[in-house]
């Protein structure tokens, strides 16, 4: 009966091999190896050349920035939606899943249209008689895609975690004489932090990764390392440099993952 | 209290403006009659009709259609059989499969793509619709585990093992018993995992071959070239179908009375 069971288990683990830990050797061999084959740090000490390590100091910055913006622009409405008696766990995720039904890409385009200097945007503020808004083609502009994109993923561990949360502590801590600031600081916050961290990191992650955003956004002038990257693949065509800059990259989500997996001890994964 | 509460709808709104304007924006651009997107040209459904002639753009619908439900078939498959053994799987053994399927949810999409292309090149298979399709069931397997898997660890195992006394096959007391108990996980895993392969980029850029695009990568190549209008329109009939099924869903008896089971 448990050998049954267990034997159920083959297919998902042949296919984790093959599609997930394989693939991930191959990116360490390729990124220690040069072209003939020999092993070399070369490529991962490639991202301390001047281009490279500023467009990774770019990426880590642009992706901190987003990642502090998702949280405070989320951590409200997490607290709001649980308050809200909606009671429909299902309908909240559905708001914020269904936008990924129009095309990623396309949505971040249209913050083009948004945007430009004659754009939709401009035009409100003009009429309004407001200074105008010229942050297409910036930095800023790539923080508001970052923010566009991954807030959803900051917003519903957020609320998962959130709504958990017994509302008799709450109580219990505003019966023993705590105003709502102690309340929010000592109960709510500390109750929180598995969602806190696993928002963060499904923020932080990708918005360090994009190359799209930035490439849709920032004109095709700044560069971030998962722009390089990408070069290097589909047009340089130099698999070693951009597998041993890819290892320099998994080291930041690495890092990562231990924080994850310190603070979610459960493995509940409240990505969901 | 009044005030207080004003605020946060207002914060919420906000906040749904910020998130659902460049749709908005995308959908009045399928009405545009100019092709550029920075002028307004007056209202048209010309894109509508001529989405129907265009080929290309029905072609990349229909990859990408059959890759997203192919790929979510056959991760909810091979995902909700895994849970069923993880389940039963000893705490070491859980935690390193567990582990191993959250690689693919924490990793970069970018270093998945590219791991996946060199494996596919050092095997030597042939770019196309394949290695699409094997990319997305390998990166829709963790969404199925992780929405079946606290279905499954809710399950009272005595009612599995009652159905086997009571001389169910295991097969038969598994589809009788067990399986109904974890069906909305495998939906909402099934779900979940469609809409992931339907809005991916990044890893079908890596893995696509020449000569097959999915919607995603033929919007990525016609950004510099400009976007076809029709683009817009099929987008607004992709979303605004979806929209209307939801609706329906939630607006049915049958949806009505599950509100009030819960």
């Amino acid at each position: 009966m448990s050998n049954g069971k267990k034997l159920l288990a083959c297919p998902y683990v042949i296919w984790s091999a093959v599609f997930i830990i394989i693939p991930l050797c191959m990116v360490f061999y390729y990124g220690l190896t040069d072209k003939s084959g020999a092993f070399t740090m070369a490529n991962i000490a490639a991202i301390a050349t001047a281009e490279h390590a500023k467009a990774l100091w770019l990426s880590i910055l642009l992706s901190l920035i987003s990642t502090v913006i998702c949280f405070l622009l989320a951590y409200p409405l997490a607290m709001i939606l649980c308050n809200l008696n909606v009671n429909q766990h299902s309908f909240i995720v559905l708001v914020f899943i269904l936008p990924m039904w129009m095309n990623f890409l396309l949505r971040t385009l249209a913050w083009q249209t948004l945007l430009e200097k004659t754009g939709v945007i401009n035009n409100i503020l003009g009429f309004l008689h407001l200074p105008t808004l010229n942050i297409i083609n910036t930095p800023y502009a790539i923080i508001l895609g970052m923010v566009y994109n991954f807030l959803p993923f900051m917003v519903l561990p957020l609320y998962n975690v959130l709504v958990k949360i017994d509302k008799n502590v709450i109580n219990a801590a505003r019966d023993l004489g705590a105003n709502s600031i102690q309340t929010f600081f000592k109960v709510i916050l500390p109750l929180s932090v598995p969602g806190i961290i696993s928002g963060i990191t499904m923020v932080f992650v990708p918005a360090l990764t994009t190359f799209v955003i930035s490439t849709l956004l920032g004109g095709s002038k700044i560069l971030l390392i998962g722009n390089v990257i990408e070069q290097e693949f589909t047009q340089t065509g130099n698999w070693n440099l951009g597998s041993g800059l890819s290892i320099v990259l998994m080291l930041f989500i690495i890092i990562n993952m231990v924080a994850t997996a310190i603070f979610d001890k459960e493995g509940t994964g409240t990505a969901l | 209290m009044k005030a207080k509460t004003t605020l946060q709808k207002l914060y919420i709104s906000l906040i749904f403006l910020f998130l659902y304007a460049p749709i908005a924006t995308l959908m009045v651009l399928s009405f545009n009659a100019s092709r550029t997107r920075a002028k307004w040209g007056g209202f048209t459904i010309k894109w509508y009709i001529s989405l129907f002639d265009n080929s290309a753009i029905l072609q990349a619908l229909y990859n990408t259609m059959l890759i997203a439900l192919l790929s979510a078939f056959f991760a909810t498959v091979i995902g909700t059989i895994a849970c069923i053994s993880i389940s039963a799987m000893k705490r070491r053994n859980r935690a390193i499969l567990m582990g191993i399927t959250n690689i693919p949810m924490l990793n970069a999409e970018i270093v998945t793509g590219i791991s996946l292309m060199l494996l596919f090149i050092t095997l030597g298979v042939k770019f196309g619709f394949i290695t699409i399709l094997l990319s997305h069931i390998t990166f829709n397997i963790p969404f199925v585990i992780l929405s079946v898997m606290p279905r499954m660890k809710q399950l009272n195992p005595s009612v599995y093992e009652a159905a086997l006394d009571l001389g169910a096959s295991h097969i038969y007391a598994f589809f009788k018993v067990v399986f109904p108990d974890i069906l909305p996980g495998v939906l909402s895993g099934f779900l979940m995992a469609f809409t992931m392969s339907l809005d991916d980029f990044i890893i079908t850029h890596f893995t696509k071959g020449p000569g097959v695009d999915t919607l995603s990568t033929k919007i990525y190549t016609e950004v510099k070239k400009g976007i076809k209008p029709e683009m817009y329109s099929l987008s607004t009939i992709i979303f605004v179908t979806v929209l209307i099924l939801l609706f329906l869903v939630n607006m049915s008896p049958e949806g009505k009375k599950k509100k009030e089971h819960k």
